[in-house]
């Protein structure tokens, strides 16, 4: 699904998601960002910068695809929604 | 010492991006079509699930949905399309600055110099493939060989998800027993003459009399038989390096078959708007017009003719094809599409011999007012000039935003 994500934008160019917003407004800070690279999405289609993140203990893989449009893979339900 | 090319073709392209973009349609069949309440209903691109159904690109969405009922018929996204292919030769760049695009999904890249870098050139073919699957979600097959030509016949022998190698040393023995036609320039009517030479496949070409071929193909007969010999030395263009234009033309199939010279003049003037503006663009004149039209029973007929003065007018370039069609077509079947081409362009400000009684004047005068018209459009939008008949309503496709290809034309 898409969400909203606030973003740090570095000097040096990188940019560092810090938490996202789901449609309803609810909001989920992230934990962790284990790595990125470019790659597409198996479950859910769509490709970009691959985020592998841990929100709420939850692993899950948040994808910018360009164009400020940010996609996570997770159902809600993975957030305990 | 020996190129290393190797060929990149992106399986089921079309297809395969839609998969993508929505993992519900994997596993089923799946075809893009164009839209039919445009009268562009045939299958452009299938899965491989439809295609074990039979279904062809090409053949109409009510043929194909008679192969599989369950078809899931998808429309084009062709910005999605332009994306994934521009994302393709990114990553082909990564191994060579010769990537030279062949379409939308097909791409030569010659990396004859990357083997100390990355590695031997199956290596690298598999690298490659991996990350594309990897990145883009979308797999390709790989030819790797020591000419263009051979290589894009070895991305065709294995599909999808693969890497096949045709090497110098043993090419002989890999591709002599194939089918003539899967040599590139071998279309249907090549394919018939060679038969009737006895030629059935590559190795019957190669060892084939050059001068026979020639005397039955022409030039393309004695390429063909260097091809099948291994002997192509055509180089790999560098990315952003392409070839001369040798024509410029633009085409319509109509919402509705034309059925008079009325109907058919707004749209050739439609068309050449276009032509004239590309033509302007790329800073080339048109020496000829052509025109293709296609009639309800879908034959196709062309016709075409100089120009005196060599022009980017629409006026003059609609006026010269408007003429060709009235004079050759005789109205036995209602028109379904029509293309209008340029030919022998030549560059702005060419020198030419006019006829004496040749109007340079005006015609130098028709060029000031296109470049006119295009400064105009460029600052207040296409529709702000418009030739009066164009604002009637007319038999021509609702208009769709021009997509550029990866290359830079459009399509």
């Amino acid at each position: 699904m898409y969400v909203d994500v606030y973003v740090f934008h570095t000097s040096e160019g990188s940019s560092l998601p810090l938490k996202i917003r789901l449609y309803n407004g609810q909001t989920f800070e992230i934990d962790r960002i284990k790595g990125v690279c470019r790659a597409a999405s198996t479950k859910v289609g769509g490709t970009g910068m691959r985020y592998s993140v841990v929100i709420k203990g939850v692993e899950t893989y948040l994808f910018d695809e360009g164009e400020g449009r940010w996609f996570v893979e997770a159902r809600r339900e993975a957030f305990g929604m | 010492m020996g190129r290393n090319i190797l060929h990149c073709d992106m399986n089921n392209f079309y297809a395969s991006v839609e998969c993508m973009l929505d993992p519900s349609l994997k596993g089923i069949p799946v075809a893009v079509c164009g839209s039919v309440a445009e009268r562009h209903g045939i299958v452009l691109a299938k899965n491989y699930p439809a295609k074990a159904y039979g279904v062809q690109t090409g053949e109409a969405v009510w043929q194909a949905k008679s192969k599989c009922p369950g078809l899931r018929v998808v429309e084009p996204h062709y910005d999605e399309y332009v994306k994934y292919s521009a994302l393709a030769r990114g990553i082909y760049s990564r191994f060579t600055d010769m990537v030279e695009p062949y379409g939308m999904d097909e791409c030569w890249l010659d990396i004859t110099s990357c083997e100390k870098l990355f590695g031997p050139p199956e290596k690298v073919a598999d690298i490659i493939r991996e990350t594309v699957k990897f990145e883009l979600g979308l797999t390709i097959s790989v030819g790797v060989s020591f000419n263009k030509i051979f290589a894009k016949l070895g991305s065709d022998l294995k599909k999808p998800d693969a890497v096949t190698v045709i090497a110098e040393d043993s090419f002989k023995e890999k591709i002599y027993g194939l089918p003539a036609s899967d040599l590139v320039g071998v279309g249907r009517s090549t394919e018939r003459v060679l038969a009737g030479a006895a030629i059935k496949t590559i190795g019957d070409l190669a060892s084939a009399d050059p001068r026979m071929l020639a005397s039955k193909l022409g030039k393309n007969g004695l390429a063909l038989w260097n091809f099948a010999n291994g002997r192509d030395e055509s180089r790999v263009a560098r990315a952003g390096e392409s070839p001369p234009v040798k024509s410029v033309g633009h085409g319509t199939t109509t919402v509705k078959d034309m059925e008079s010279d009325g109907d058919v003049w707004p749209v050739i003037l439609e068309l050449t708007q276009d032509v004239g503006r590309r033509l302007r663009d790329i800073k080339m004149m048109a020496g000829g017009v052509a025109v293709n039209v296609r009639d309800s029973n879908l034959v196709c007929r062309q016709w075409r003719t100089p120009l005196s003065i060599p022009s980017t007018s629409a006026e003059v370039i609609a006026a010269a094809a408007f003429g060709l069609f009235h004079a050759r077509y005789r109205w036995e079947l209602p028109v379904r599409s029509i293309t209008v081409g340029t030919f022998n362009l030549v560059p702005e400000g060419a020198a030419y011999a006019p006829r004496l009684w040749d109007n340079v004047e005006l015609a130098e005068r028709r060029e000031r007012l296109g470049h006119c018209i295009d400064d105009i459009r460029r600052r207040f939008g296409k529709n702000s000039v418009r030739n009066c008949i164009l604002c009637m309503p007319s038999t021509l496709p609702p208009e769709h935003a021009e997509i550029v290809m990866p290359t830079g034309m459009p399509c």
